[in-house]
């Protein structure tokens, strides 16, 4: 029953040894220091510089957005955070990420007690933080709606967002293309989604569905992953098993793309056209290569743009390019489809994934 | 063989004869009553309960999809999804088999990920060998796993706790580690290795049937094995006949998480990536498929081929649903209404089989 202390003690002290070791070879294996490149982080082509990009007074904007799990929202932030580091007159108050609407409701009040000039924000629900934004409005404070709308008008002044419909809308437009350029009879037409409960994606898919009726096609099997690797992974393989011969797939968001790429390498298939979503550099790389047919944007910058909309209400200017004085209520963001015609021009404004 | 061949619960001890005519009237009443359901009560037909639902649900797969569904190509594709979620499980029969409960192994599966997929580690593996990979994935679940069985046995934390807040502290310290990226894999052999096709075998769906055999031979057939069935079956009545309880719990949580560093490993393999984002909801999955299985929660009974019929029951379910475009809505409903019905028929049959206190 019971071992003598001797070599017990010899066991513990070898085995603590071995975990020790093991630590220490461990730890050493944690940094992520990528060798020295030059990185972009929130590259784009440069429009003409206008007046407007002239020093004004110091304006201070708060952002706040969503916890950075996925490489478009890291983008969002990080592009935010860079362009408000162009300007040398604006201060910029940048809460820390979060997906819980109550964080983010007290991350907005501090910015009301602090009495910013304005405030982007990018809410983690739309409906959730739209009594905080309308409260920052009737303060004074300009509030700028980035992505995910509010349920009222009043609670922002300025909204800019992607187009999800319209993402839809581009993939299936482009998909119909391929069809007819390619005469593809009775064409398999598969669809790989991201998080269903979201609105955004009922959206995207919407668009899917309405372009290809325009063109007499339907989706002819749908899968719902949920942004990650791994579920794209598990999605695409199980989708590849359900048709024996598929003509074209759109996956939603090239985050999971990259799992549902490995599935298709995976099972050696290839016969499809692979149309992707959002926009990574991933996806551009792939495109380049040959691996990938086309990605349709959803532009990660959007945040940016709420920075350099915000600092305008905030200084009393307008849009420079347009006849009418003020900043638009409602800004649109295209949904351009990137091939491999065109993607070397958006090949800097891709998202690390 | 002294100690633990009292103790095991599933032996009928005989007890004064009295007590014992009427539990065999009273389950010779339900035999007859319950006619061919008795012999479901037997472990083996245990079993046979899953293998007939895992039928059905082939059967209802065939009758949809007809040779979509029944090929080989197919077939292999549930096998290699499922082998994931199978170590996991594998490993979490041991934990509930001893009475425990590990909610942290989807979290040590990303942790195990990142670790080994980070630059310093890749670069080192390009220098040296890609198995540095697999060694550093291994031993941070292990580690991690120790940590549990340390904070469960010695600390005298609730397990549930315990691997709650292992469940926060990896997974934060996974997108850490990461900087919430997607981390490529760039050693080549790494990836070719799991790529491998062993006599038409994909190599992830080999490593699966190994660790379950050998978890199937560690808990049948060795002492490990009847000593997990003690701690969990009568913790005390197993430290008074001298299994040391405590250092059994921590190989018991340590076993869990070595199972975590492989399968963090073919996951890893099967999506070319390591990232804070894997092995989501892991944890319900494996729980779901060990109890599905017939293990019993509350600990003291185990069984690995429960397990594994388990883990093939859900995979083939999500497979079905995918060829016939069914939502995953629907596919999670199916879920919950296939675990509540697979425990309620294992209670009825616990409460009815004849238990020596």
């Amino acid at each position: 029953m019971s071992v003598s202390t001797l070599p017990r003690r010899r066991r513990l002290l070898t085995g603590v040894a071995a975990l020790a070791v093991s630590a220490v070879v461990l730890t050493g294996c944690t940094s992520n220091e990528p060798e020295p490149t030059e990185s972009d982080a929130s590259g784009g082509t440069e429009n003409a510089a206008s007046s407007n990009d002239d020093t004004g007074e110091t304006v201070t904007i708060g952002f706040s957005g969503p916890a950075a799990d996925h490489g478009w929202l890291a983008a969002i932030n990080s592009s935010a955070q860079a362009e408000a580091e162009k300007y040398d007159d604006i201060e910029f108050q940048s809460a820390e990420g979060t997906n819980d609407p109550s964080a983010q409701i007290a991350q907005v009040e501090t910015f009301i007690n602090n009495k910013v000039d304005a405030i982007v924000l990018l809410p983690t629900d739309g409906a959730a933080l739209t009594e905080v934004a309308t409260e920052a409005m009737e303060a004074g404070i300009p509030v700028i709606n980035v992505d995910r709308e509010f349920s009222s008008p009043f609670a922002a002044r300025t909204t800019i967002l992607g187009d999800n419909y319209g993402m839809g809308v581009s993939a299936g437009t482009y998909a119909c293309k391929l069809i007819e350029d390619n005469d593809i009879a009775d064409p398999v037409i598969a669809e790989i989604a991201g998080i269903d409960s979201l609105p955004l994606t009922q959206d995207r898919s919407q668009g899917f569905k309405d372009a290809l009726e325009a063109c007499d096609q339907e989706v002819d099997n749908r899968v719902a992953a949920e942004f990650t690797v791994e579920s794209g992974n598990e999605a695409a393989a199980n989708l590849l098993q359900a048709e024996d011969k598929i003509d074209v797939i759109w996956n939603h968001d090239d985050d999971q793309g990259v799992g549902v790429k490995a599935a298709f390498d995976d099972a050696g298939r290839d016969e499809f056209y692979f149309i992707g979503g959002a926009g990574s550099k991933n996806a551009m790389q792939w495109i380049k290569d040959g691996e990938m047919e086309a990605t349709v944007l959803y532009p990660p910058t959007q945040a940016a743009d709420g920075v350099r909309l915000a600092r305008l209400i905030a200084q009393d200017k307008g849009l420079s390019d347009l006849v009418q004085v003020e900043v638009p209520k409602r800004i649109v963001l295209n949904a351009p489809v990137v091939n491999a015609d065109n993607v070397d021009e958006y090949f800097d404004l891709g998202f690390e994934s | 063989m002294t100690d633990t061949a009292g103790v095991s619960p599933s032996a009928s001890q005989p007890e004064p004869t009295g007590d014992s005519k009427r539990v065999e009237e009273a389950a010779a009443r339900t035999g007859e009553q319950e006619g061919g359901l008795a012999l479901l009560r037997t472990s083996g037909g245990r079993n046979l309960g899953l293998v007939l639902a895992l039928v059905l649900v082939c059967i209802a797969g065939f009758a949809t999809s007809g040779s979509q569904f029944a090929n080989i190509d197919n077939a292999l594709t549930i096998l290699r999804l499922a082998s994931v979620i199978g170590v996991v499980s594998i490993g979490m029969t041991f934990v509930i088999t001893g009475g425990g409960i590990d909610l942290s192994v989807g979290a040590i599966v990303a942790l195990a990920s990142v670790w080994c997929t980070t630059l310093a580690t890749q670069r080192m593996a390009e220098d040296t060998h890609w198995t540095v990979m697999v060694f550093s994935a291994l031993a941070v679940g292990l580690g991690c796993g120790l940590v549990n069985g340390l904070l469960v046995s010695y600390g005298g934390v609730v397990p549930f706790i315990a691997t709650l807040a292992m469940l926060a502290a990896a997974r934060g310290y996974a997108e850490i580690l990461a900087q919430r990226r997607t981390q490529i894999v760039t050693v080549s052999e790494f990836s070719d290795f799991f790529r491998l096709d062993v006599l038409g075998i994909p190599m992830l769906v080999l490593i699966f049937v190994v660790v379950a055999a050998i978890g199937w031979v560690l808990l049948n057939r060795t002492t490990f094995g009847r000593r997990t069935l003690a701690v969990g079956g009568n913790p005390e009545a197993a430290r008074l006949a001298g299994i040391n309880v405590k250092r059994h719990t921590v190989m018991l949580y340590a076993l869990v998480g070595l199972c975590c560093g492989i399968a963090a490993l073919m996951l890893t393999a099967r999506t070319t990536t390591g990232s804070s984002t894997h092995g989501t909801l892991y944890e319900l999955d494996a729980i779901a498929a060990v109890v599905i299985g017939g293990t019993l929660l509350s600990g003291g009974r185990g069984t690995i081929i429960g397990t594994v019929f388990g883990v093939l029951i859900f995979q083939t379910l999500n497979n079905v649903f995918v060829q016939n475009d069914l939502s995953s809505s629907a596919q999670a409903v199916a879920k919950g209404v296939i675990i509540v019905a697979a425990v309620l028929l294992q209670q009825r049959f616990a409460r009815q089989s004849s238990s020596s206190p």
